[in-house]
């Protein structure tokens, strides 16, 4: 008990220090840049890091097994061109249907990538490493290097993006990042009071023991790659309101930002540990810094490279000095358990 | 029929049947296209393909090794994007091959500093690789395309020096035979498989295992590195986006060369096979038409089938099924003894 006690506050460590940094990140900028501190800047921060946090919910489900999804680009580009496509045919497509069908779309794709991986018995890096090639081509294919057009979308999916859901104080809440706070609070609960999201963790911290617990471990990796699949759906009909033109191309490498979201976030590649709170700090930091280096002008191309040393020391601090910590906590732990122990036995005298 | 293939060992080989696939995918292609045979198509199938083939070749240690290396396509790109960038700064050409080939080997070495040192998953290191290398690229070049080099340079990669085929391919074969001879003939890749089947048994027979691995992820990096030089004489312009998504390709072609996903199995020649088989399928449905999307999904679809298939095969001689009918071959064999 003592020591999951120790666990649970060490994630806690891991995303105050993420906050902290988040914080410092925002003083730099905004010493940098005039009127950073702006409702409009938080704004435009929270609508592009609203598709990237709802697709790295799914991916975090992913990694907390222990296994990876680099297919979720392909899959967003390819739910928000299909999407835009039904719109296309018919523009009375109710919103709800429209959702649905981009969610089912992403869930198909994430069930081969689950099936693959659970019963297959293949890699993941490998099977989405595979199907990123595969869903891109079959857009390519099926679009047929035609594009989606603004225009083709009816008026409410264009309007969604400027819509406000509710305001504090200045700062309004737009509908993308309520859509994306929604999946993130949702899945958080799953992760923390179901059944379900306590057996991930398990399967994630070792499989073999998990089944020998009895949890059908393949299960629920088929199960995980299908929620992500379902969100990177969700993602594309986000994207394609937030972007409107759609292209064979949209999305590509989308699946590396999501991936330095969820690292980012404290989310441990070798499975078991991390928070989807965790990830939507990773994805905010993402997003911030990729906005502000925009909005500061120098060089837009440093972006890609600063994303990959961002994931590079998030990892190591996971490695090197979580793990140290780890150690030490667990130490002080023992410690005190043996002071608890010897101090007992004269408590027993005493009453004796 | 059972005895047959207990027999015959040899044709269960996963080279056999490479070999046969290769037959079919070449009888196929000549179908496709008269022009297939042509000696300037089959010079050119090498050719284009050349600088995959060269990391292919690192890529089956790093593999064999047990771990996977994300990071060599934006090597590529990021030591083009060095040699444009002293190009245009005025450098020797010599010395930008030697900065970019330095900066090869460190990046390599980055990689394996990160998985050896550190003990960070190789997945995810060579990930962040592949962003980082790709990004430092982007900030060098931008947006721009360099070209203009000396004939000399583009020469190299273009120029046909023995019959039709150009140097590149004699240089291959020189680099893929001294592989062959590493992986297969000396204590070192011996240990690459020692490391791949049981790391921690490789250890306490006292195989320096971070040395090993070191060596190949900085090998990976210098080669890389080169192959990206090539790639830049054989284009004659760079941009920061050179060689993006080769990745995907050279790892395909490891596995289906028989090399397991999970270390410690495989081998250069069936490598050299399904590099063969992958390059040909390529250059077939080029022939055919085929757009180069369409042909990077059918890739995609062969990595995942190359891992899927041995696995099949695996749990089917496991199951049931395929034990009793062994079994009751043995059973009829001995009573008619």
């Amino acid at each position: 008990m003592k020591s999951l006690r120790g666990l649970l506050h060490l994630q806690q460590v891991r995303e105050l220090s993420l906050f902290v940094i988040l914080i410092l990140v925002l003083l730099l900028f905004g010493s940098q840049i005039d009127g950073y501190f702006s409702p409009r800047t938080f704004s435009r921060i929270a609508t592009t890091v609203s598709i990237i946090m709802i697709v790295a919910v799914g991916q975090t489900i992913v990694v907390l097994t222990r296994n990876i999804d680099l297919s979720v680009g392909s899959i967003v580009g390819f739910t928000a061109f299909f999407i835009g496509q039904q719109f296309g045919f018919n523009r009375d497509l109710h919103p709800a249907a429209a959702v649905a069908l981009a969610m089912g779309v992403g869930a198909l794709a994430g069930m081969l990538n689950g099936f693959l991986v659970a019963y297959g018995r293949v890699p993941a890096v490998v099977v989405t490493l595979g199907t990123l090639a595969i869903y891109r081509g079959a857009l390519v294919e099926y679009s047929g290097s035609q594009s989606i057009a603004t225009r083709m979308l009816p008026d409410w999916i264009k309007e969604l993006p400027q819509q406000t859901v509710f305001t504090i104080g200045e700062v309004e809440f737009g509908a993308l990042p309520v859509i994306a706070l929604v999946a993130v609070i949702l899945f958080q609960m799953i992760l923390m009071y179901t059944s379900f999201g306590r057996r991930l963790y398990a399967v994630g911290s070792s499989t073999e023991a998990a089944e020998v617990a009895g949890i059908p471990a393949r299960r629920l990796v088929f199960t995980a790659f299908m929620i992500s699949g379902a969100l990177a759906g969700l993602g594309g009909f986000v994207y394609l309101a937030r972007i409107g033109t759609i292209t064979a191309v949209a999305a590509t490498g989308l699946e590396l930002q999501v991936v330095a979201a969820v690292v980012v976030g404290g989310v441990n590649t070798n499975g078991g540990s991390g928070t989807v709170f965790g990830t939507l700090l990773g994805a905010v930091l993402v997003g911030t810094i990729e906005q502000s280096l925009i909005r500061m002008r120098i060089n837009e191309f440093w972006k890609d490279a600063l994303l990959g040393v961002f994931i590079l020391i998030a990892v190591t601090t996971d490695s090197v000095m979580m793990s140290r910590l780890r150690t030490w906590w667990a130490a002080r732990a023992q410690k005190a358990h043996k002071r608890e122990a010897l101090s007992a036995p004269t408590a027993g005298q005493v009453e004796a | 029929m059972m005895q047959l293939l207990s027999r015959w060992t040899w044709l269960r080989r996963w080279e056999t049947l490479l070999l046969i696939v290769l037959i079919i995918v070449l009888v196929i292609n000549t179908q496709l296209s008269p022009f297939f045979f042509d000696a300037n198509n089959i010079s050119n199938i090498f050719r284009l393909s050349i600088e995959k083939a060269m990391v292919v070749l690192l890529m089956t240690f790093v593999i064999i090794n047990g771990e996977i290396d994300l990071s060599v396509a934006s090597l590529m790109g990021l030591s083009a994007s060095v040699l444009a960038v002293t190009f245009e700064a005025g450098w020797s050409l010599p010395a930008g091959f030697a900065l970019a080939l330095l900066i090869g080997a460190i990046c390599g070495a980055l990689n394996g500093f990160f998985i050896t040192y550190l003990n960070m998953p190789s997945i995810v290191v060579t990930l962040a690789g592949l962003i980082t290398y790709r990004g430092v690229a982007r900030i060098l070049l931008e947006d721009r395309s360099v070209g203009g080099y000396p004939e000399w340079f583009t020469g190299l990669a273009q120029n046909e020096w023995i019959g039709t085929f150009p140097f590149t391919v004699i240089l291959f074969a020189v680099l893929f035979v001294v592989c062959y001879i590493i992986l297969s003939r000396t204590s070192f890749g011996r240990y690459v498989y020692v490391i791949g089947n049981n790391r921690p048994g490789a250890e306490y027979a006292g195989i320096s295992v971070r040395r090993v691995k070191m060596l190949i992820f900085v090998f990976t990096g210098l080669m890389a590195a080169f192959a990206g030089l090539w790639y830049a004489a054989r284009l004659g312009n760079i941009r920061a986006n050179a060689a993006e998504g080769f990745e995907l390709d050279i790892i395909t072609i490891v596995l289906l060369g028989g090399v397991s996903i999970f270390g410690g199995k495989g081998t250069m020649l069936g490598v050299g096979l399904s590099l063969l088989v992958v390059l040909n399928i390529r250059n077939g449905m080029s022939l055919a038409n085929v757009s180069s999307n369409v042909q990077t999904s059918i890739v995609g679809a062969l990595l995942i089938l190359s891992v899927l298939i041995p696995n099949w095969a695996q749990s089917l001689q496991g199951s049931k099924f395929w034990r009793s009918f062994v079994d009751r071959n043995r059973i009829t064999k001995g009573e008619a003894v």
